[in-house]
């Protein structure tokens, strides 16, 4: 393997070996890239099935699919799906493809580990999804898997565990190479405050993941621990405490949020500019509300935990540190705004979502500040508002930014442009159907629904059946997504040219459509034009 | 376009918005509004509604504004438009401006925020106090100093439809999911301070009239309190995850003026055993259950089971085997069919069937401990009487083709 990976370094033009084991054995960037986000998009898939599981069940009070047990495993496995399978290998995937080429590197740091990073995962996921066929069913206790509750877990229980640890060592391995390769393969000249924002938003991911998957880690060996070996780190009947857990797992589970939508912060901040063919206004501050963000995640995560009877001091902390964030978090959505202002704006498909990425993240943005009122969150707390809430950050917020890098940099990898007029009706199918899922969800958490329940009180039928018609939508219109992918796969539809957009800028434009196998052997001369947002 | 959807979307908070305020003019206060919070009937759950309704606002305010600009952009600085872009793209002034001015606004929403809190969190002198013991998956009440204590759980009615291909609507129930056997009776115009724990999982408990929820943790007790000012009937449920039936355990407040309250309450302590007086649901459904012939098999997973409401035995006497079975039939619909099935089957893998199963077929001793304490998926059983869990077990070890003994609650009580 490391013979032939030289090899192939002797020859610069030669492309990759070819046939199937060329994805089994490949270091490079661009095939680990491709690897990731196509993972990231069968786990979309799987874990959308999941919802839809979900949603149907929903459509109707009464059970009508499922029992209450299968219920829960899908609620359980829809999460972890989606955060561990989808959206995490998804940023990894578009840090691969786009990292090197961003700080005119060759590769990242540490090839190999790139290829045991990704590699880790497709075991990881058949761990975890052999659960839902084994006795006793898949882990039902919801992904935060709060202790007692989560210790009632079958044989499903160690798969469980032990898959978390796989996805977390294959997380804190991209990491480290993201931070390695930024930190010491820039281009002579690159900068880091001349750095595009993506990769100063991923830079600042990175350190988040490896200070936080570690303590994930910790506290689900603890579980396990707790379960099989006698220990009471979380049972209060031998000196333990439940609430220990919760406490463990925010100080993962909240930088974990920031984890999904920084990078996301990243490739809006990227395709503005393009579409609006204006530097980036506040490019300092935008690295400035990154890093705040990032710190003030690790201060806030007892706002997860309102209810489980804090001292009136500790809410009253979490409280204000919370509505904190709104302040950095509010800087990046003026900038953007003023990035867009007196521009000369172009809709196509990856600004369409960038744009719909600005509004609709802020409206998530303005629960979440709702959320914040610890008094408040005692009426919010568990009910459909909070799923409301958290679904529009991560799904018109992070997989929307997700899909407009797809659709802005897959002319770069496969030097075709997709099909503008399907990308279109994909962006307009998707944006109504979310908001038809979604939106109405406020009004049920409002009204009294709680969350994670397989039945409801009739008065709630309305605006289920609302969420659920939204929900089949979104589903089937991202077909429309694959196809267009594929077709640029295919190597179909209009040529790219080197520089894509006309307005893009950044050294990944400056190499040929589709990008060599291998990029920026030498290391090129940063010219200030390509990076003018900077200065 | 996308000015459209903006419209759009801002029109249905609006009408959202439109559509609440008069239901709640018109409709007691107490009514849950279909698209918003309840106003609630304690004075937290009216400043917690207004801290609500400020910071929905000041949201709406400056979405409009930041929105607006956005929309604005897009509309004016369109290529088409705005064939040349302009080149600036920083300004000190401008986002010290942003940066402040949010800062300001937050300030003035963490004021009221704090003073709620405070409010909130004070529960010294009160007038009374109510324990409350979440359970896989029912409610223990406990009146403390009172002696009065009992279980609350999800109705017959609401039982029977909510079962998987039940072929009941649940609109032809009435308060589907959201009625129990017997409600958490209360008086207005005290301070009543809720102690809450829990036997095995974490709980929550939630009515949305009082205006707040809490964590039922196993290990803590938490404290809370209301003051209701309203008589009436108030609903809410379990709000934290707790396993298979967390959809399931519904919570009814029913809040009396004091001298009826005292009436209530001294009848509870008159006669313990005797059936709950003000819980609409039970009378019809214990009928059902006395009228239900007693031959096994052919009651369905929808039957009404019913309380056990068997004549009164005081556990330790010897039981006839007709007699435990009768009861264990109750109880085990009750309390076990919902995961065994009524005939026994189990829904394998999760839950398995107890035709010949090596537990019930089995040392005594060891069903007997995996009722009371669980195992995996299943909860403990400890909270019934001995007579219940005697009986149930006694049902499932001699019926479905089963022939192992009987239990006697005598035994119940020595393992516990």
């Amino acid at each position: 393997m490391a013979h032939e990976h030289a090899h192939d370094h002797d020859h610069e033009h030669h492309g990759p070996p070819p046939g199937l084991m060329r994805w089994v054995k490949t270091t490079n960037h661009k095939d680990l890239g491709t690897l990731y986000l196509c993972f990231s998009m069968l786990m979309f898939f799987i874990g959308g099935l999941m919802s839809l599981v979900i949603r149907a069940e929903l459509f109707e009070p009464g059970l009508q699919f499922v029992h209450p047990e299968f219920f829960n495993s899908m609620t359980t496995m829809h999460a972890l799906v989606m955060i561990f399978g989808g959206l995490m290998p998804a940023f990894t995937g578009l840090a691969n493809w786009m990292v090197p080429m961003m700080v005119g590197a060759g590769d990242l740091a540490l090839p190999r580990v790139n290829n045991w990073g990704f590699w880790l995962l497709p075991f990881a996921f058949a761990l975890l999804l052999s659960t839902l066929f084994i006795g006793g069913g898949a882990p039902a206790g919801g992904w935060t898997m709060y202790p007692p509750l989560v210790l009632q877990t079958g044989a499903a229980f160690p798969l469980l565990i032990f898959s978390i640890h796989l996805m977390g060592i294959s997380s804190i391995t991209g990491a480290i190479n993201v931070v390695v390769t930024i930190l010491n393969m820039r281009a002579p000249g690159m900068t880091l405050l001349k750095m595009p924002l993506f990769v100063w938003t991923w830079l600042i991911t990175a350190y988040l993941l490896i200070a936080t998957m570690p303590v994930l880690a910790g506290a689900v060996t603890m579980l396990l621990t707790d379960k099989y070996f006698g220990t009471t780190f979380f049972d209060a009947a031998g000196g333990g405490d439940p609430v220990m857990f919760q406490h463990i797992f925010w100080f993962f589970g909240h930088p974990e949020v920031y984890i999904l939508i920084l990078p996301a912060f990243g490739v809006v901040s990227t395709i503005i500019p393009t579409f609006a063919r204006k530097p980036l206004f506040g490019y300092d501050s935008m690295v400035y509300a990154t890093a705040s963000i990032a710190f003030l995640s690790f201060i806030v995560w007892a706002h997860h935990m309102f209810t489980v009877g804090m001292p009136l001091t500790g809410e009253l902390f979490f409280m204000f540190s919370t509505m904190l964030i709104a302040v950095p978090t509010g800087v990046k959505v003026f900038n953007w705004i003023a990035t867009m202002w007196k521009g000369s704006m172009t809709f196509e498909t990856p600004m369409l979502f960038a744009v719909a990425f600005v509004f609709l993240f802020t409206i998530g943005g303005f629960s979440g500040l709702m959320l914040a009122i610890a008094p408040a969150d005692f009426q919010y707390h568990d009910t459909y508002f909070v799923v409301a809430h958290f679904h529009y950050v991560l799904v018109p917020g992070a997989v929307f930014s997700v899909i407009a890098a797809i659709y802005y940099w897959i002319p770069k990898w496969t030097g075709h442009m997709y099909n503008e007029k399907l990308g279109k009706l994909h962006f307009w199918l998707s944006a109504i159907f979310i908001n038809l899922t979604f939106f109405p969800q406020h009004f049920v958490g409002l009204a009294g629904m709680p969350r994670r329940i397989p039945d409801y009180a009739v008065q709630f039928t309305d605006f289920n059946q609302i969420s659920t018609i939204g929900a089949f939508g979104f589903f089937f219109a991202q077909f429309l997504f694959i196809g267009n992918i594929m077709r640029c796969m295919a190597r179909k539809g209009e040529k790219a040219k080197a520089r894509a957009w006309e307005g893009a800028h950044g050294l990944e434009w400056t190499v040929a459509s589709p990008a060599p196998y291998h990029t920026f052997e030498v290391p090129p001369q940063i010219d200030d034009a390509e990076t003018q947002a900077a200065h | 376009m996308l000015l459209k959807k903006l419209m759009t979307v801002a029109g249905l908070m609006l009408a959202s918005l439109a559509a609440s305020v008069p239901a709640w003019a018109e409709t007691p206060a107490a009514a849950q509004a279909k698209w918003n919070m309840p106003v609630g009937v304690t004075e937290i759950s009216r400043s917690v509604h207004s801290l609500h309704m400020t910071i929905f606002y000041v949201c709406c305010v400056i979405g409009l504004v930041v929105f607006g600009a956005m929309f604005y952009s897009v509309f004016a600085h369109r290529r088409s438009r705005h064939p040349k872009p302009a080149t600036f793209h920083e300004s000190t002034l401008v986002e010290i401006i942003w940066t402040v001015l949010p800062f300001v606004v937050l300030i003035g929403m963490a004021i009221p925020a704090t003073g709620t809190l405070v409010k909130m969190s004070d529960t010294s002198n009160s007038d009374m106090t109510i324990k409350i013991t979440g359970y896989q998956w029912l409610w223990g009440y406990d009146y403390v100093g009172e002696g009065v204590s009992f279980y609350s759980r999800l109705d017959e009615a609401s039982n029977a439809a909510r079962q998987l291909d039940s072929g009941i609507d649940p609109a032809s129930v009435e308060n589907y999911l959201l009625n129990v056997d017997k409600p958490l009776v209360l008086p207005v115009g005290q301070k009543i301070r809720f102690q809450m724990t829990s036997a095995d999982v974490i709980h929550a408990w939630w009515v949305p009239a009082l205006g707040w929820k809490k964590d039922a943790i196993p290990g803590y007790v938490n404290e809370m309190w209301a003051r209701i000012d309203e008589p009436g009937i108030y609903r809410g449920q379990c709000a934290e995850l707790c396993g298979r039936d967390h959809g399931f355990m519904p919570i009814v407040v029913e809040a009396l003026p004091q001298d009826e309250y005292e009436q209530w309450l001294a009848q509870q302590k008159g006669g313990d055993e005797a059936p709950a007086q003000s819980a609409e649901t039970a009378a019809p459904a214990t009928e059902v259950a006395a009228a239900e012939p007693a031959v096994a098999g052919d009651m369905d997973a929808d039957a009404d089971a019913g309380e056990s409401e068997a004549p009164a035995a005081a556990a330790g006497d010897e039981l006839s085997k007709d007699a435990l079975m009768e009861t264990g039939k109750n109880a085990y619909q009750a309390n076990c069919s919902a995961c065994h099935q009524a005939d026994g089957n189990g829904l394998p893998p999760t839950f398995p069937s107890l035709h010949g199963s090596a537990v019930v077929t089995g040392p005594v001793d060891a069903q007997i401990a995996q009722v009371l304490k669980g195992k995996n998926a299943m909860p403990p059983f400890a909270y019934l009487s001995d007579k219940d869990i005697a009986a149930a077990i006694t049902y499932t070890r001699n019926s479905w083709g089963n022939d192992a003994g009987v239990v006697q609650p005598a035994q119940v009580a020595a393992a516990r």
